[in-house]
């Protein structure tokens, strides 16, 4: 049940993204990362070789994928920049979750123009003052004939400004998770605003601002699934969301690997180069056998959430807490081997380090991986 | 009008070949293998040929050892529409290939060949031209750009004074230069249903050639390590020291 290597398809597919990310994303990530810019044509060139819609059903524009796929294209495109194939993994949560739990329409009108990326996705759950809680999370939509009037602010919402389309968890009824619901808003609806693109550590290529709504009507078409779904639906698209941010600090900290090796053979110090250092090769040994650990652990993750096995929501949460530490190390480690370069910007290290951070951070904190395993493990 | 694009599987081109240790080849076991890149420029050119409404169906076609197959799935992904596999262990020639090339061609009937101008394993260069010569059909290598109007072809090859153009009566062999176009990626999709398409899988016992090889490989070995150079101090010792290599 393992996958001990990958199938034909699956190494085709690797190449392919690989290939992708070579030559349209990573000679120009630091240039988007230094002018904060949101490559949006690179991201409908990636659309239209399916990736956008990468476990989406075939019917309407999908790729039909599973999650074992979508994590080793996640890995191959973050190589090339982990800020740009993050923001394309939020775009893929958006545009299944239409696909998992839209109405027929709502299925054949949004999610072939997602596919295509004539749309950008967004998703938004975080709240100023409700993250890691997210069943308290206070934005209201209140019913009113025919329309939500949704009323509130969302915090840290990646791709906010530049997206069509967002995925917004709102309360409807009472207190509590059952009483959220998911609307889909789209940008140009009145009493839509947006913040100023946050000064940000890393992820500079997607902008994140704050989302405001104020008195948005929202056709009551909009409701994605029943009214008092939105908290389950939020939750299903986060144990998949974990394996892609697992995947991209993967994808970086190799990056960050093989360019410290490169790094190596051609800096020298006291006669000779400086992979020839035992000390210093150790410290690649464990880097690459902790990388290998995390992306056998990450596949086997998949694998389970692909084939719903009883324990896959804690196995994905194990996965993301553990790739995402080791990403982040491996990627810090690099930058030591690298000395004074690796703090530099033109490197493209420094770049990596920063963007990994925040994947200990988000799709719910490593802290609120270890309750999620916890409970699974010990009972509430 | 059907277009056959022959393709062929190399040691990838990221790869650092090394000469296996008893001097006989290039080590290929567990090195990565793709599509050789000429090859992959002329199965572009025949979906471009195909989406512009000049071919109504491409046709590729391999020989090599069984894992060589993958190049054929890998075509069918870009957008070929059928794939012919001659399978053999034994090492080809490039006068090998073409025989049975053109016992494929006699059945097949394209009104166009498109071949990679040389593989860049053995760096051969010859195939595209024998195939010609043992069909007697017209040939223009070194493409750079292909135009087909009809049953005539023509093509712009790059020469070292600058651009020839050559027209062709169709049926002809088009070999591929590296500036003809950039191949595209292959879709999600498509990578998924190029698994479950047939290969059409024969042997070249099939067409009654002997491929035997005709050459012998005496010795395999590594180009020599090039050797360090020297700093000179100034323009007067460059000058001598040019004049005493006999280059000046």
């Amino acid at each position: 049940m393992t996958h001990w290597q990958l199938t034909e398809e699956q190494g085709a597919i690797e190449e392919m993204a690989r290939s992708f990310g070579e030559e349209h994303i990573a000679p120009y990530a630091l240039e988007w990362d230094e002018k904060k810019h949101f490559p949006h044509d690179t991201l409908r060139h990636a659309a239209n070789l399916g990736m956008a819609g990468i476990y989406v059903d075939e019917d309407i524009g999908g790729s039909g994928l599973k999650r074992i796929d979508a994590v080793v294209i996640f890995e191959a495109l973050a190589k090339a920049c982990p800020s740009t194939a993050a923001f394309l993994s939020i775009h893929n949560m958006v545009a299944w979750m239409i696909a998992s739990y839209g109405a027929p329409a709502q299925r054949t009108e949004w999610v072939p123009r997602l596919c295509r990326m004539d749309w950008v996705g967004s998703y938004c759950l975080t709240e100023p003052s409700v993250g890691s809680d997210a069943a308290a999370l206070r934005t209201r939509a209140v019913r009113d004939g025919d329309y939500f009037i949704v009323n509130g602010t969302k915090q840290f919402i990646s791709g906010a400004g530049s997206s069509d389309v967002y995925i917004v968890m709102a309360r409807t009824g009472a207190e509590g998770p059952k009483g959220i619901s998911a609307l889909v808003i789209f940008k140009d609806m009145e009493g839509v605003s947006f913040g100023s693109n946050e000064r940000k550590m890393g992820w500079n290529t997607q902008p994140t601002r704050t989302v405001n709504f104020d008195n948005v009507a929202v056709p009551v078409s909009h409701l994605l699934g029943a009214e008092g779904d939105g908290f389950k639906i939020a939750m299903a698209g986060l144990d998949g969301g974990r394996l892609n941010i697992a995947a991209c600090s993967i994808g970086g900290a190799q990056s960050a690997l093989d360019k410290s090796i490169r790094y190596m053979s051609e800096r020298s110090a006291f006669g000779s180069t400086l992979d020839r250092f035992q000390a210093l090769q150790f410290r690649i040994a464990d880097m690459a056998t902790d990388l290998a650990a995390a992306r056998i652990f990450l596949h086997h993750a998949a694998h389970m959430l692909d084939e719903k096995l009883p324990d896959a929501t804690m196995t994905c949460a194990m996965a993301k807490r553990f790739a995402t530490d080791i990403g982040f190390s491996v990627a810090n480690e690099a930058l030591q081997l690298h000395g004074g370069y690796g703090y530099l910007a033109e490197y493209g290290i420094e770049k990596i380090v920063r963007d990994l951070r925040v994947h200990q951070i988000l799709e719910g904190t490593n802290e609120i991986m270890r309750v999620i395993i916890a409970r699974a493990l010990l009972g509430r | 009008m059907k277009v056959l694009v022959p393709i062929k599987q190399v040691i990838d081109a990221n790869v650092r070949p090394r000469v296996k240790a008893d001097g006989t080849g290039v080590d290929l076991a567990n090195v990565k293998l793709s599509i050789n890149p000429f090859c992959e420029i002329a199965v572009e050119e025949a979906i471009r040929l195909k989406e512009k409404g000049k071919a109504s169906e491409i046709v590729v076609v391999s020989i090599g050892p069984a894992k060589a197959q993958e190049i054929i799935r890998s075509a069918y992904a870009l957008g070929a529409d059928r794939g012919l596999f001659v399978e053999t262990e034994e090492r080809v020639e490039p006068l090998a290939v073409a025989k049975v090339l053109q016992a494929i061609i006699a059945a097949e009937q394209p009104g166009l060949v498109i071949l990679g101008k040389q593989a860049i394993d053995d760096d051969s260069n010859q195939t595209g031209q024998m195939l010609a010569g043992l069909l007697g059909w017209p040939q223009a290598t070194f493409a750079s750009k292909l135009e087909v109007d009809g049953d005539r072809a023509t093509v712009t090859r790059e020469v070292d004074g600058g651009l020839e153009t050559l027209a062709l009566t169709l049926p002809a062999i088009v070999t591929t230069d590296l500036r003809l176009n950039n191949p595209r990626y292959p879709t999600l999709p498509n990578i998924m249903k190029a698994k479950k398409k047939a290969i059409d899988v024969k042997k070249p016992e099939d067409f009654g050639i002997d491929i035997t090889p005709r050459l012998k490989v005496l010795k395999v070995s590594e180009p020599p390590a090039r050797k360090p150079g020297i700093k000179v101090a100034s323009a007067e010792e460059l000058v001598k020291d040019l004049k005493a290599a006999g280059v000046l």
